[in-house]
């Protein structure tokens, strides 16, 4: 486009706060790493997440011994906590990959501050959603095999019709992908942390982990090509993997799953969690290691309004529902959604539309958008939001389907919040040591944000567009 | 600063990529030829009974008939395993005083079964039957082997579900005339290819869909 | 709870709305959280002993498990042959033989299933008049008792080990210090007795101790019969087109009800040819299935139907003399009316009807059911007056009372109780168990070591009757024999045997006491009349033994055709048979209370049968415990809900009940089952703490057992937990039961099929399924069905299906393969009720097939569903996409492995599922594989017939058809021809294979006014 046009706009925000040199933000970034000391809310919170993630364990050691029948899943609830947190986490794993690799391509240069933990952000919660569809299975050691296809003493294959096994292909690429991208993104980094610490031992292993980075001019223009073929190769399965997912509710004939809206009314929430959850730690972190400067305002508002999109999104899928559900002529969806709104699990619908609908529209206010305090506090009823969606679709849905001599209700067991709030702990623990052990934000995309590194060559008049509606 | 890697390190990265690859194909290599082993399927192993009974002696010297001692192959789901009776019929006549047959004697003396050890063992979770296989020409030797040549009663065939599934897949493959099913020496004639087809058609076989129903083998 | 928004949105609908059910209190808040109190999650498995004890067993087996299936070698396994193996024993092929499991004195003719020589599995006697192939839920699950861990084993006294030698000793003894006396101190006490061999030693004893006496007693035995010889009636309503009933619950009590409800089905049955049913009129007070099953219902309180009997005998004209009609109750205007109806219809059809008067009646019920039954010329046809079948029948209360009036006198010196647990079960105003401190020796011989027995000196364990030779009569005279079908496990003895010990001849055994009485009876031909079932006869006493065991019963021997009531040739039993039974004391005001056995577990004796004890109860799908029944009305005023437990004061005693509101039971009634609150009944029937309080037994008095006014009762502000299969019982429009009136039907047959959208086959983008061999498929006649659950304990029995207990059960966990629905509809008071046995669809394109992972169910070459549990993970899509929610899943470890004694009853035919497993009904494909490899060996087809699945071949009421959808000719395929029949949720388009022939009823047209077409349950 041609520069006039691009002039109407409004000059953003710098992403960078003034004053960088390319030292600065190196040593800024990796004294967090290589530093000696650590802010104390590090220790306590790792501390909680650790003694969480015991939790964990016990759980599903004792779940491994007894059996699903720890949980409160009965017939006709045959899916509750298991299925509603392993949605939940995968959704949330969605802002990670999308953050790195839709925005790289659109160029949008301020997701250089937050695209390493979000996709750090993005593995954990992969790696915590992939415990569930395993250990939700009444005999997870066969179920760890009988899903992959491979030749036999049986002669049989899995049952490829159904959309568990398509959710373990999906699943599966995408952790492998995610892993990929973030670990290529790594390696100029591991190589400015090999050079920068003292520490020899510590040196080896970064250098290791460097796999033998030289900054060379060959290596810069390998690792752009592979960086940016990862990112459009993890671009449809964004899309992809939440598709899938929806499947597994989609292609079931329960009133209140076998909707066509599913697809993108879940990629659409999954990323609203996902930037909620990027919110969520982004907020403590910048506040913890002083990085306002890398994660400014503009980073936080642009998220917020991500957020405030996908959240609109989302709204519509519960209208969309609502409305099919009116419209079907069909007893049994007229029902599901009567029962929704007025069923004993009633509470659940509208304190979903409370948090997921109504919260979110504050952020159509600059004041609010631009508040830490709020954009934290929004971002944490957002995620309770999400997992009431799910709480939603799956139990209400199931509990009254068709025959009412079959209706029963659901009551979730110690181990079903144990579980839960464990998985919680891994996540927070791998976090955790994440922040500690490698660069949180990529120091070398980061030198390129630095006014040094701007003056050079011809400048893209694209780099600087930004979503500018609203702004109050 | 100095290297902290000498040079050759480079050869060894790209090595141990290799020898990533390579370790985790033989890994799987050997885990599924261990699967598949005599060790797992217990195939070709003797196994110690109480007597060193031979049926290569019994059937292939004395060629007692199958159906002698396991007389209700073509009744029921098992094949009966003799009793004591069984043998006492003629050893009560011939061998009478071979200390080899002492824990039968004592058995019969005593009224206290013999207890021998599974040769075939297929998972509780199988229902197979005999009666309707014999019934449907597979022959004794198709899943046994040549019992008549084993001094010791072994496993020939694995055993395993594909093995089964080779045979209801495609039973024309396998199967026998009738009145040759308790014959050990058989063989498919090489001048009748067509033989199989046919007596699939002739002893009204069930469809392949059929064979292969799980319900066929599994309840 | 709002009952009155309930009457008032029922006052507001159109038509007949099927209204939300009372079981959404279960919902509410408080309940919830109730449950949470009641089992804070999960607790229980840590707290109670059993669930540590397992936590190591579990680890080892889980960790076991975690091998099998994956690639671990099979353990080494042994063979043990026999030494000599008897002749027509074929390892692999069970053997049945005919025998007859003993319920309340009276016979039920069986089938038993024994595989080597361990009975698996109990099934009607298809040749038996009483049962034709049908058993109800007590004798099927008698199987249960037979390995219960918990059986007496030893003979024990004071507590100490003994042999039988030494009772014999002790006998004896006993016996020469009453021998100058007559055996005046010499007292019996047992249950009905109908056994003729029995009773000849009965009459042994008390020829040789003239002045020893023989009481009877049975908590739940009907009314004591008067002397009279020709006193009892024998139904036959296969003869019936009008059925009037005094409270009586023909179809699921008495020895008769399965015939009786195969007969009643029968008339009832509908075909497109034969479009005529009979009509049934329930006057009753506790809603029974009779009543449930009746076109007319008309509640009211058990004191009020000899009124109205009165009534409608004196409109029929057939008043017993010196009597009169009594007046209805005020405030009931309409009963006149309805009673009025009722003498005309049954005007319309003298000789074809028949009024039944219930066992919990009053002799005077009886007298003026037999005095109309006589006016209408119903006697000889519909009904006949036969001899009686019990030895000596007597007023049992009244026997008892006279024992314990004894024994508190000091008159017995020696007690011989056979079974029964008088000590539990007694009227507590005899206060029995005081009193039998007082005597010196007390025998108690009994199947388990229960609250008798622990005030008993001697513990004499019994025989179960699959390990006893014996003989009874079934409800028509016929004498049932039974045989052994294993040797006793424990020590225990026939009563024969026990009684033989008193005899002057002494110890005998079983076997011999039965075969020589009938061997006898056979030469003699005195008392009986034996006929040759061929037309020659038998060649000697010798072959007609062998063919009445063979047959299981001694032909001609029915006292419908001739047979002797049971002879007992002594002095007297010692007590005046035909002592009147104690009237019935006048109305005390206040509310009326209603005693009954309960359902399941009977009068207490079945309170340690898992089987029983998780088989719902009807109407309310109760199951694990007792509740006292109250009308929506009471609740409504006592602000009552369901749970809320109540103490109930009855003639200054007092026990607590919880409450459970049944729509239909009359408004001023209270009913409570008896057989709950067991203290020593095992494992799995002692009561807890709590529980125990909940005994009716605490408030029965033995003038008048069954009914009587001035109970009061107040809440005591406790809850208790109770559990039900099913929490809404009602159709919300989705008409899973399509039912019309016989007027509508005959008119317009469409009628059913217009009540629900269905699709045309056409509609899926699959290719349909090619059936080049067989094709299976099933009916259930819901006009048939009285939703008696024998099917379901059938189906546990032969699939091995766990018992989960009262605490998975709370949690939607229960395991039935097949579950009986049921339906209220229509008015709040008294609505009609409908019952839906439910078993896997076996569906056409199946939504369970499509989601499975793993390929572990998948649609048969045949048509089935087959469900493969070695291969299946377990995750539990296939329940959830079910629209019929009949898949059922191992949450835990539901299988008992540990329990030795139960592994014998397992049926081998069938895998044994451990946890993490779905599984499901597989139209008893384990049964259909026998029959196609049998046929294949024959080189024939499949009979039609052949193949009965385990629910169809005990349903007394015969509403189950399976068979060959390919096969014109076949029952099912004909049967499914009907314009009543029609699939549930056809318009999912899942395509059923089991499906459903609607409910028709058969109302009277003067009562209930014809609805326009198409008016019955809109959705």
């Amino acid at each position: 486009m041609d520069s006039n046009t691009v002039t109407h706009y409004p000059p953003p925000p710098p992403v960078i706060e003034p004053g960088h040199t390319f030292e600065s933000v190196t040593e800024k970034i990796s004294r967090i790493v290589l530093g000696p000391s650590h802010p104390v809310g590090w220790f306590i919170t790792l501390g909680i997440g650790f003694l969480l993630l015991n939790v964990l364990m016990v759980s599903v050691g004792y779940l491994l011994l007894k059996g699903i029948g720890i949980w409160g899943n009965n017939i006709p609830v045959g899916w509750a906590f298991d299925i509603i947190n392993f949605v939940w986490w995968i959704g949330i794993g969605h802002a990670g990959t999308l953050i790195s690799a839709i925005l790289l391509l659109l160029k949008q240069d301020w997701r250089t501050s937050i695209n390493r933990f979000a996709e750090a952000m993005t593995l954990f919660a992969v790696a915590c959603a992939a415990m569930f569809p395993l250990i939700h299975t009444g005999r997870p050691w066969l179920a760890a095999y009988w899903l992959f296809p491979y030749p036999n003493t049986m002669g049989v294959w899995p049952q490829f019709r159904s959309p568990l096994v398509w959710d373990v292909f999906a699943v599966g690429t995408y952790a492998t992908v995610s892993a990929l991208f973030w670990y290529t993104g790594l390696i100029p980094d591991l190589a400015s942390l090999r050079d920068r610490t003292k520490n020899t031992h510590l040196a080896r292993l970064f250098g290791a982990m460097a796999l033998g980075w030289r900054g060379s001019a060959r290596h810069w223009q390998r690792y752009e090509k592979a960086y940016l073929l990862l990112a459009g190769m993890s671009t449809p399965l964004v899309l992809s993997v939440h598709t899938v997912v929806s499947f597994d509710f989609a292609v079931g004939i329960v009133p209140g799953w076998h909707a066509t809206i599913f697809p993108p009314y879940f990629v659409a929430g999954a990323i609203y969690a996902g930037f909620a959850m990027v919110l969520t730690l982004a907020i403590p972190f910048r506040k913890m290691y002083g990085l306002e400067d890398f994660i400014t305002m503009r980073h936080l508002e642009n998220m917020a309004k991500v957020t405030l999109v996908t959240g609109l999104i989302v709204v519509y899928g519960y209208t969309m529902e609502a409305f099919y559900g009116w419209y079907s002529a069909n007893q049994y969806e007229q029902f599901m959604i009567y029962n929704r709104m007025t069923g004993p699990y009633g509470w659940t619908y509208w304190m979903l539309i409370f948090c997921n609908g109504v919260v979110p529209q504050t952020l159509w206010i600059k004041r609010f958008r631009t508040n830490t305090t709020w954009l934290f506090v929004m971002a944490l009823i957002v995620s309770v939001g999400m997992w009431l969606e799910r709480f939603v679709i799956i139990v209400t849905s199931l509990h009254r389907d068709f025959l009412p001599s079959s209706w029963d209700m659901y009551y979730p067991t110690f181990w079903d919040f144990s579980t839960f709030f464990g998985t919680i702990g891994l996540f927070v623990t791998l976090m955790f040591l994440f922040v500690r052990l490698l660069p949180m934000i990529s120091i070398f995309e980061m030198r390129t944000l630095v006014p040094a590194a701007r003056v050079k060559g011809p400048k893209d008049p694209t780099a600087d567009i930004d979503v500018t509606f609203g702004g109050g | 600063m100095s290297q902290i890697f000498h040079r050759h390190s480079n050869i060894y990265s790209r090595l141990s990529i290799l020898g990533v690859v390579l370790f985790a194909l033989t890994l799987a290599g050997v885990v599924a030829m261990l699967h598949l082993s005599g060790y797992n399927t217990r195939q070709n192993d003797y196994v110690e009974q109480p007597i060193q009974f031979s049926h290569a002696h019994h059937v292939g010297g004395m060629g007692i008939d199958c159906r002698y001692c396991h007389t209700t192959v073509e009744e029921s789901s098992f094949a009966n395993i003799p009793p004591t009776k069984t043998c006492m019929n003629c050893h009560s006549q011939i061998w009478t005083g071979a200390p080899i047959l002492e824990p039968v004697r004592a058995s019969f003396r005593d009224n206290t079964p013999l207890t021998w050890t599974r040769v075939h063992d297929l998972p509780d979770f199988v229902y197979f039957n005999h009666s309707i296989h014999v019934k449907q020409g597979v022959g004794c030797a198709t899943c046994h082997g040549p019992v008549d040549k084993m001094p010791l009663m072994y496993q020939q065939a694995p055993l395993t579900m594909s093995w089964c599934l080779d045979c209801h897949r495609n039973p024309a493959r396998y199967i026998r005339p009738r009145d040759q099913v308790f014959n050990m020496a058989w063989e498919r004639p090489a001048d009748d290819p067509e033989l199989g087809a046919r007596l699939v058609r002739d002893y009204n076989i069930g469809s392949v869909e059929q064979l292969t129903s799980c319900s066929t083998c599994h309840r | 709870m709002d009952l009155s928004a309930i009457r008032s949105r029922l006052a507001s609908a159109e038509g007949r709305l099927y209204w939300r059910s009372l079981g959404e209190l279960t919902d509410s808040a408080q309940f919830r959280e109730y449950l949470h109190r009641e089992f804070p999650e999960q607790a229980s498995e840590w707290n109670d002993p059993k669930g540590r004890r397992e936590f190591l067993k579990l680890m080892s087996a889980s960790l076991a498990l975690a091998g099998v299936g994956a690639c671990t070698r099979q353990p080494q396994e042994q063979i043990v042959p026999y030494v000599r193996q008897p002749e027509d024993v074929v390892p692999g092929r069970p053997l049945f033989y005919a025998s007859a499991v003993i319920h309340g004195g009276y016979a039920q003719p069986v089938l038993v299933e024994s595989h080597l020589g361990r009975p698996t599995k109990i099934e009607g006697n298809p040749e038996h008049p009483a049962s034709l192939g049908a058993a109800d839920s007590f004798t099927q699950a008698e199987i249960l008792n037979l390995y219960d861990p918990d059986r007496a084993k030893i003979v024990t006294n004071r507590g100490e080990v003994r042999s039988w030698g030494h009772f014999l000793t002790a006998v004896q003894s006993a016996l020469t210090a009453q021998a100058p006396r007559g055996g005046a101190g010499l007292r019996f006490l047992t249950g009905a007795i109908t056994s003729p061999s029995l009773a000849a030693l009965m009459a042994e004893i008390l020829r040789a101790h003239p002045q020893a006496k023989w009481h009877q007693f049975d908590p739940a035995g009907r009314q004591g019969q008067t002397g009279d010889a020709n006193a009892r009636p024998i139904y036959h309503f296969d003869r019936a087109d009008l059925v009037v009933t005094l409270d009586a619950d023909f179809i699921t009590c008495g020895p008769g009800s399965l015939r009786y409800q195969r007969d009643f089905s029968t008339r009832r049955r509908l075909t497109d040819d034969r479009k005529q049913m009979n009509r049934l009129y329930a006057i009753e007070s506790t809603p029974t299935l009779t009543g449930a099953k009746a076109d007319h219902r008309l509640p009211v309180r058990a004191a009020d139907v000899e009124g109205i009997a009165r009534e409608l005998s004196a409109l029929l004209g057939a008043v017993p003399q010196g009597e009169g009609a009594s007046v209805p109750r005020p405030g009931e205007p309409d009963i006149a009316g309805w009673v009025a109806a009722l003498a005309r219809d049954l005007q319309a059809h003298r000789g074809r009807s028949v009024v039944v008067p219930g066992d919990f009646q009053p002799a005077a019920v009886h007298q003026i059911a037999r005095s109309m039954n006589e006016a209408l010329g119903n006697v000889g046809t519909t009904v006949t007056y036969a001899a009686q079948v019990e030895a000596a029948p007597t007023d049992r209360h009244a026997s008892l009372a006279e024992l314990a009036r004894a024994m508190d006198a000091g008159e017995v010196q020696v007690l011989m109780i056979l079974g029964g647990n008088p000590v539990f079960s007694a009227p507590v105003d005899l206060k029995f168990s005081e009193k039998m401190a007082k005597v010196g020796l007390v025998a108690y011989h009994s199947l388990y070591v229960d609250e008798t027995a622990h005030l008993s000196h001697w513990n004499l364990p019994a025989a179960h009757a699959l390990e006893s030779w014996n003989d009874a009569r079934a409800y028509d005279g016929t004498v049932t024999l039974t045989q052994p079908l294993i040797a006793p496990m424990y020590e225990g003895r026939s009563p024969h045997e026990v009684l033989a010990l008193f005899t002057p001849q002494g110890d005998r055994r079983g076997m011999q006491i039965v075969k020589d009485y009938w061997t006898a009876a056979y030469s003699s031909g005195a008392q009986w009349t034996i006929t040759s079932p061929d037309d020659e006869p038998f060649a000697n006493a010798d072959a007609f033994w062998k063919r009445a065991l063979h047959d299981g019963f001694v032909p001609g021997t029915a006292v419908t055709a001739g047979g002797p009531a049971t002879p007992f040739d002594a002095p007297s039993s010692g007590l005046d048979p035909s002592r009147p039974a104690p009237p019935v004391t006048g109305d005390q005001g206040g509310l009326e209370i209603i005693f009954r056995p309960d359902p399941t577990i009977w009068d207490g004796s079945y309170a340690n049968n898992g089987w029983l004890q998780e088989l719902p109860k009807p109407l309310t799908k109760l199951t694990w415990d007792t509740s006292a029944w109250i009308s929506p009305r009471l609740a409504e005023d006592r602000g009552l809900h369901n749970g809320d437990v109540v103490e109930l004061r009855y003639r200054g005693n007092a026990a607590k009940m919880p409450v459970w509101i049944v729509p239909g039971h009359p408004p001023q009634s209270v009913t409570v089952f008896f057989g709950y609150g067991r203290t020593r009944a095992g494992r799995v029937g002692n009561a807890d703490e709590t529980a125990r309080q909940f005994n009716p037994y605490l408030l029965r008095t033995s003038d008048a057992p069954w009914f009587g006014s001035g109970l009061e009762m107040a809440r005591t502000g406790e809850r208790y937990l109770l559990v039900t299969t099913q929490e809404h019982h009602a159709m919300e429009g989705r008409v899973p039961v399509r039912v019309a009136t016989l007027e509508e039907y005959t008119k317009e047959p469409a009628v059913i099929a217009h009540q629900a959208h269905a699709f045309p086959k056409t509609l899926t983008l699959y290719p349909d399924h090619v059936y080049d061999g067989y094709k299976w498929g099933m009916a259930i006649d819901l006009t048939s069905c009285t939703g008696c659950g024998a099917c379901t304990t059938a189906c546990v029995a032969e699939n091995n299906i766990p018992v989960v207990g009262k605490e998975q059960v709370s949690r939607g966990r229960e395991m039935h393969w097949i579950r009986v629905d049921h339906y209220f509809a229509g008015d709040l008071d008294n609505p009609e009720s409908y019952h839906q046995p439910v078993p896997c669809m076996q569906c056409e394109s199946a939504p369970c097939e499509v989601v499975c992972p793993v390929a572990a169910t998948t649609h048969s070459s045949e048509g089935l569903n087959d469900m493969v549990y070695n291969r299946c993970v377990g995750t539990r899509y296939c329940s959830n996409n079910c629209p019929y929610k009949v898949r059922r899943f191992n949450f835990l470890e539901y299988a008992d492995w540990y329990t030795t004694t139960l592994e014998p009853l397992r049926n081998p035919d069938v895998t044994v599922r451990s946890r993490g497993i779905m599984e499901k009904c597989t139209y008893c494909v384990q049964r259909i594989n026998q029959a196609r490899i049998d046929a294949k060996r024959e080189e024939r087809k499949i009979r039609d017939g052949e193949i009965v699945t385990a629910c169809q071949a005990t349903c007394p009421a015969d509403a189950i058809v399976f068979g060959d959808l390919n096969d014109p000719n076949s029952r099912v395929t004909q049967v499914k021809a009907q314009q009543r029949n029609y699939g549930v949720l056809e318009d999912l388009n899942t395509r059923p294979r089991t499906s459903y022939l609607a409910a028709i009823r058969n109302p009277n047209p003067e009562l209930e006014p014809a609805r326009p077409a198409g008016q019955t349950e809109q959705h």
